[in-house]
């Protein structure tokens, strides 16, 4: 997600401050040069990953440190999760597999690269997937594997928690 | 102080192998195979009957059977290190609490009476007032059972995963690194000794299950069977899955989890980055405990192996003879 501020000096290290304290982690810090200087506050985007449900504790502390948050920009699709599968893919209806995380709604495939190594034998796949929350990925992560399980497909699932 | 020990194979003569190496004033006073044992108060010669056994003899005389050797000889120790029976842990259970009767003390490297009956038998050795001991059971020489015993006591762990069996590892690390088929990866580690003819308790998961288990019912207060295991082995593993793993800098090991809070144990293929302290390479083995004092730990050594688990066993009978055993 994207936090924009006003660059008064001083405020962009009162604003790292609490990013750290609630877990989030600073992808790029941004200023937008245009606006005027004689206004004497720069735009600042800061572009930053929050674990969920921690945004309405970080804006709180901003407005302690008395920083000025001017816009929130929500990326959607946080969480991403890499599996991969090995079975009779195509036989079994791919298309169908993915349309199953699909048509959850707040889970996507966004990734996917399949290894065809002969008509007959086992195919495999490495599937990515996203979603906007954990417990989404969860359910998404869940519905793989009991398409699998019909499917008689193997899943293997990532070493982290997912 | 003064052993008995049932079993003269792998295990049982890497033990003999050190004792004698080692000068670790341990003296032999029962040892048993599966066709013969020898009972000798005064302390059987080991160079003798590793002799004899390397002949393709009996270790021992027909007419003495392991369980006379559990009833009769004159032991401060039991050492139990005959195969690992997962489906009633027979004869080494009843051996084991022939021993613990007697108020012997007990060291195993068997999976099979841990994995089944550790409070039946706990209890026992604790009515008698005997140390029953198991490291040799999990990771071969990994201390991993005295470190989360003594070491880690206190700490709460919420989490531990890792690699418990090397016969797959290997296959793993092979299929990886040459694109080797799961079938070649196997022959190959047939050929080399690290695989059974009949790899099934190995690729199947049913080792690396049956070690969770133990340290389930063993240190983290759960009462669970090889059933309560979710398990996947690793026979359906392409060298293609391999490879889309090592696009992305990763790459799949076999993992056995426990997550003690979720009640979870589970044996599964799973992707692991490659720079993870868990991928080893080979027959190796490695666990991480995830605690709340200490932090994550990571053990990492040789799952298997003559001296390599006879460094378990012996560890366990240096233990109890520090704590309890008396005039040796
Ligand atoms: N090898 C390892 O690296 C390793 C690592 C960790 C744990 N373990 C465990 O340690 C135990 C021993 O393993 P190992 O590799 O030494 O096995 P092994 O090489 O197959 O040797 C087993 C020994 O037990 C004897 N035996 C079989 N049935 C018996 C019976 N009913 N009573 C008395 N002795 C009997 C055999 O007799 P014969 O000589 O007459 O056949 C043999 O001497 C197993 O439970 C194994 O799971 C092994």
């Amino acid at each position: 997600m994207k936090l924009e501020m006003r660059d008064r000096p001083g405020q962009l290290v009162a604003a790292l401050q609490p990013i750290s304290a609630v877990g989030g982690n600073i992808i790029a810090v941004i200023h937008q040069r245009e606006t005027p200087a004689a206004t004497e506050a720069l735009d600042v985007q800061i572009v930053l990953e929050l674990p969920e449900g921690r945004l309405s504790r970080l804006l709180e502390l901003l407005r302690e440190q008395g920083v000025n948050v001017v816009r929130i920009d929500e990326e959607r699709l946080l969480y991403e999760c890499t599996l991969i599968m090995i079975g009779h893919l195509m036989h079994t209806d791919l298309s169908d597999t993915v349309g199953r995380i699909d048509t959850t709604g707040s889970a996507e495939v966004t990734e996917l690269s399949l290894v065809m190594p002969a008509i007959s034998s086992p195919s495999s796949a490495r599937i990515t997937i996203r979603s906007t929350t954990r417990t989404e990925m969860k359910k998404a992560i869940r519905i793989l594997r009991s398409v699998a399980e019909q499917k008689n497909l193997l899943i293997i699932e990532p070493l982290e928690d997912t | 102080m003064r052993i008995a020990i049932l079993g003269f194979g792998s295990v049982g003569r890497g033990i003999a192998r050190s004792i004698l190496a080692k000068n670790l004033d341990i003296t032999v006073t029962g040892l048993a195979d599966s066709r013969s044992g020898i009972i000798d108060p005064a302390g059987i010669d080991l160079a003798a009957a590793l002799a004899r056994k390397e002949n393709g003899g009996p270790c021992g005389g027909p007419d003495v059977t392991p369980g006379d050797v559990v009833a009769k000889a004159d032991y401060d120790v039991l050492v139990e290190v005959t195969p690992t029976n997962v489906d009633d842990g027979e004869p080494a259970l009843g051996h084991i609490r022939g021993a613990l009767r007697r108020q012997k003390h007990v060291v195993t490297s068997n999976k099979g009476p841990i994995a089944l009956a550790y409070p039946e038998l706990r209890a026992l050795a604790e009515t008698n007032g005997v140390f029953l001991k198991y490291e040799a059971t999990v990771c071969g020489a990994i201390p991993l059972i005295h470190a989360m015993q003594e070491g880690l006591a206190g700490n709460t762990i919420s989490r531990l995963y890792g690699v418990f069996n090397g016969t797959c590892n290997y296959i793993l690390t092979r299929m990886g690194e040459d694109s080797l088929t799961y079938e070649q990866a196997l022959a190959e580690a047939r050929e080399l000794g690290y695989a059974e003819a009949d790899p099934t308790y190995d690729v199947e998961g049913i080792d690396a299950g049956i070690k969770l288990v133990i340290l389930a019912n063993t240190i983290l207060d759960m009462q669970t069977t090889l059933d309560d295991v979710e398990r996947t082995g690793i026979t359906l593993l392409t060298p293609e899955a391999l490879r889309l793993a090592e696009d992305q800098d990763c790459t799949i090991r076999l993992i056995g989890e426990i997550v003690p809070e979720a009640g979870v144990l589970r044996v599964s293929p799973r992707i692991v980055a490659k720079e993870h302290p868990l991928v080893v390479e080979g027959t190796l083995n490695a666990v991480t405990v995830e605690t709340d004092l200490a932090g994550d730990l990571t053990f990492i050594g040789k799952g298997a192996g003559s001296t390599e688990t006879a460094s378990a066993v012996i560890g366990d009978l240096l233990y109890i003879r520090e704590r309890h055993v008396q005039g040796s």
